[in-house]
């Protein structure tokens, strides 16, 4: 009778802010010194060194910061279009395959239509059609949860393997030259379709992503079509019972996610990359789930989210080309962070108090 | 084994304290439960009864304190802690398996040598029932049962397992009168066989009737304990309260009683196609309530849900009498229209459901987020107005005193009363024609209870048509003009308020077809 529990874990009632800043910031410290110990144990290099690497890898050069900057728009704007899915707890796994489809669409109008529409022309029609894509990818799942139910995660991360494949068929088919496996750049002497550029390269799309940032944010707090998300991603017997068509809610709600993830590929394809491959997304799609979680859904906050993760995986990733290692090592590292970052939101949530052992007298 | 038979005290905790977070559940609690006696522990919701009980049966652990069984000291770590010292707990919410027969419940869990020999374990359970007088058929499953057949599965299962001190949650918020004499007259055998019982409850009556000695939580603190033959409801009353109260509600007689609701052969069917609800008619007036009284389970919720236009109808109609007499002497029709096309034609019709934070509220908005559910469609444009529900959450945050920091505190983390009140405040400021409740003061104190049914009786006056479903029936007998009884779907008679007797209602709880009255 005498086993007493040595220590026990309970709900925090709340915590200010500030701590749970605090732990987030001690998270990321100790993330950081994992890295350091796990890199010098590996390597023998110095930790210094690996963060300086680390840093430099993501904001080294001006060039280095312009593409961080991108990366960090272009997660942000896949993390900006599930959000209003998550809210609604419409758990949307298949963002891959809505950007991938809307990148799709956007390389169909720029090999088809550019010998037979004015180069404005072209660029409406990408637009128009990669929005199109992406929202005909986030009806069909939402369709059939509102209908039958069926379980969205299952049907949108389907989707993606869907969208995969159809990009990789059409990939043949466009090939250049036959046989090449691939499309190489799009229009390359023309420029047919090429989204404008805006000072340099990399600007268009952050602006894009910083406008949409706030379009989002206020949509989500101040419209009545956020208030209904809210409402429903609560409860869907409360909605019913507030007179909100939960059915309507779902499907107009997963078709502007998806919407907004074939913009995402417009801006891929049209402005950054001007070819289509089928890893273009690069897992981004799932990133972006972890950044609007661990923004909370709030998009001000996903611009320090996914901020964290893209410097975390340039950085990763220079370091383990600065000190001669394969890609698997920037996973590891990047893996170790994300550890501590998720690992940090339960201690946020709970603590541990240790017990001064009761009953020592029986 | 002699210390075990000359002690006094079944149970002694001394000094218990138990948190959660800041929120102290019970603070330096000294409880003693003599051997073979009945012990009421009484006290509001959120005293701390459940939390201190649940430190006994083994589910929570106390972060200062001892407690001693039979005088000695003892460490209470885990339910099976708890059945090795012959203490069982029965919860409010039973813990049965349904596919199982009685027999094959009581038995499971159980590590007993060898193999299981069910034929001997019936026999030991028969005797058990035979001694304390329990009505049970062992081989029935317990879906089929009703809900006072598995409180009684519970019982006995606790007692095979050679429970010497019983500690019953609550055990009569399911039953009916009938049943809860049942249940009194199989406790007062346990007690003769020198088992020692603890009951917890906050009816008044329920504890001067069955119990010798009444200890009294008052937020958490220990306040008393004095004996049943000295007390009376008034002084239990103001025990745990803490002040004077007066326990009278007022029931002015009805005006302008008109109809407002006719309601008509109503019959709905469940998602698997049961029938829940069978051909109820009945008519709530304007200037009256109504209250609707039944077993869990009975349709009220059905009822409710369908007339809102929340659950589907199979046929049947509901007619809604416009205060001002729009829509002719017919009155307007509601099936098959949803909740926003009936607010859409004028009808105004305010709904407290019983599942206050899964259908009413929103838990993890503030007050005026809340507010907007009713409101949220008057925005301009696409952006909402936030600035009404604002001044609506200060009004009613002001009006019924509801105890939050601000008026975005989500109301998941207010206590039970305050989310009520809310809710409530909320429908009534609508300025409903129709308001209808479900289980309105389920789980609040006294005061707030009562300051609920002022706002019931004051809308009555102002004409509007309360329909109060409720399951305390001493509460409906002086609350209500007219009761609607439901039994199994059906409408078993309609009472008045005024005159009815307490045992009338409780037969009509059970007239009809006798079962499905489980959940």
């Amino acid at each position: 009778m005498n086993k007493t529990m040595k220590f026990h874990i309970s709900k925090r009632a709340s915590l200010p802010w500030y701590k749970a800043w605090g732990i987030r910031a001690a998270a990321i410290l100790a993330a950081l010194l994992t890295c350091a110990v796990v890199t010098m144990l590996l390597t023998g290099e110095n930790p210094l060194n690996i963060f300086t690497t680390l840093f430099y890898g993501a904001f080294g050069t001006a060039r280095r910061s312009w593409v961080t900057i991108q990366e960090l728009a272009i997660l942000l704007g896949i993390s900006l279009a599930v959000t209003p899915a998550f809210k609604m707890r419409f758990w949307n796994i298949g963002a891959e395959g809505q950007v991938l489809i809307g990148g799709l669409a956007t390389t169909a109008c720029m090999i088809c239509l550019a010998d037979k529409l004015p180069n404005a022309g072209v660029i409406l029609c990408m637009i128009l059609a990669s929005i199109a894509a992406g929202a005909v990818w986030g009806f069909l799942p939402a369709f059939f949860k509102a209908r039958w139910n069926t379980n969205e995660t299952l049907f949108t991360l389907m989707m993606n393997y869907i969208a995969t494949q159809l990009a990789a068929y059409y990939i043949i088919v466009w090939e250049v030259p036959k046989g090449a496996g691939k499309i190489g750049i799009i229009n390359q002497s023309s420029e047919i379709g090429w989204l404008p550029r805006l000072g340099n390269q990399y600007l268009l799309s952050i602006l894009i992503v910083a406008l949409l940032t706030g379009v989002m944010y206020i949509y989500l707090n101040y419209s009545k079509h956020g208030y209904e998300i809210a409402v429903v991603g609560e409860s869907q017997r409360t909605a019913s019972y507030a007179g909100i068509k939960v059915e309507r809610v779902i499907i107009r709600t997963m078709v502007l996610s998806g919407a907004v993830c074939g913009l995402m590929g417009l801006l891929l394809v049209g402005g950054i990359n001007h070819t289509l491959t089928t890893t273009v997304v690069d897992g981004r799609g799932f990133t972006a789930v972890m950044v609007s979680w661990l923004a909370k859904f709030n998009p001000i906050a996903m611009i320090f989210t996914s901020l964290l993760l893209v410097f975390l995986s340039r950085g990763a990733s220079e370091i383990s080309s600065a000190f001669g290692l394969n890609h698997s090592f920037s996973d590891i590292l990047t893996g170790i962070i994300l550890f501590f970052i998720i690992g940090s939101e339960f201690f946020i949530t709970y603590k541990i108090s240790v017990r001064r052992s009761a009953g020592k007298e029986a | 084994m002699t210390a075990l038979e000359t002690a006094k005290n079944a149970i002694r905790m001394e000094h218990i304290t138990k948190r959660f977070g800041n929120v102290v559940a019970n603070h330096d609690i000294n409880l003693e439960l003599h051997k073979g006696e009945i012990l009421s522990l009484l006290g509001e919701n959120g005293s701390g009864k459940t939390t201190l009980m649940n430190m006994l049966s083994g589910i929570y652990y106390a972060d200062e304190g001892q407690i001693y069984v039979n005088d000695q000291p003892v460490t209470i770590s885990s339910p099976k802690d708890a059945f090795d010292l012959g203490i069982g707990m029965i919860h409010q919410h039973f813990k049965l398996v349904d596919v199982l027969t009685a027999a094959e419940n009581i038995v499971l869990g159980l590590k007993d040598e060898g193999k299981l020999d069910l034929k001997k374990a019936e026999q030991t359970i028969t005797e058990i029932c035979q001694r304390y007088g329990f009505e049970i058929d062992l081989n029935r499953k317990i879906y089929e049962m009703s809900v006072s057949q598995k409180q009684t599965v519970e019982i006995v299962k606790v007692l095979y397992r050679g429970a010497e001190i019983l500690i019953l949650d609550e055990p009569t918020a399911v039953l009916t009168p009938q049943e809860t004499d049942k249940l009194f007259a199989v406790m007062r055998n346990m007690k003769a066989d020198g088992k020692s019982l603890i009951i917890i409850t906050h009816k008044l009556h329920e504890v001067l009737e069955v119990s010798d000695r009444v200890a009294v939580l008052r937020k958490g603190e220990y306040i008393g304990d004095v004996h049943t033959c000295d007390a009376s409801q008034q002084s239990l009353t103001d025990m745990m309260v803490g002040r004077a109260v007066t326990l009278n509600i007022d029931r002015p007689q009805p005006v302008n009683v008109a109809p407002r609701l006719e309601v008509k052969g109503l019959t709905v069917y469940d998602e698997l196609g049961v029938k829940r609800l069978s051909d109820v008619t009945f008519t709530a007036n304007a200037g009256e309530i109504l209250g609707i009284a039944g077993i869990a389970g009975s349709g009220q919720r059905e009822l409710l849900e369908a007339i809102s236009g929340l659950y589907p109808i199979a046929s049947g109609s509901v007619r809604f009498h416009d205060p001002e007499g729009k829509n002719g002497p017919e009155g307007r029709e509601l099936v098959g229209l949803d909740p926003m096309a009936i607010r859409k034609c004028g009808v105004s019709m305010a709904f407290v459901p019983e599942d206050r934070l899964g259908m009413g509220l929103v838990g993890s908005m503030g007050m005026t987020g809340n507010m907007m559910l009713r409101s949220w469609r008057s925005g301009r444009g696409v952006f909402l107005n936030r600035k009404e529900p604002e001044a609506l959450a200060n009004r009613i945050w002001k009006e019924l005193e509801v105890v939050t920091p601000s008026t975005a505190f989500p109301v998941r983390r207010m206590s039970g009363g305050n989310v009520q009140k809310v809710l409530v405040g909320r429908e009534i400021a609508q300025d409903p024609a129709v308001l209808m409740t479900a289980y309105a003061v389920r789980g609040l104190d006294i005061n707030t209870s009562y300051t609920i049914y002022n706002l019931l009786t004051e809308e009555k006056m102002k004409g509007v048509a309360v329909v109060y479903v409720g399951e305390d029936l001493d509460v409906l007998l002086e609350l209500c003009d007219r009761i609607l009884v439901l039994c199994g779907g059906q409408v078993s008679g309609i009472v008045d308020g005024r005159t009815a007797d307490k045992r009338e209602v409780g037969t009509l709880m059970t007239r009809v077809g006798g079962g499905s009255a489980d959940e």
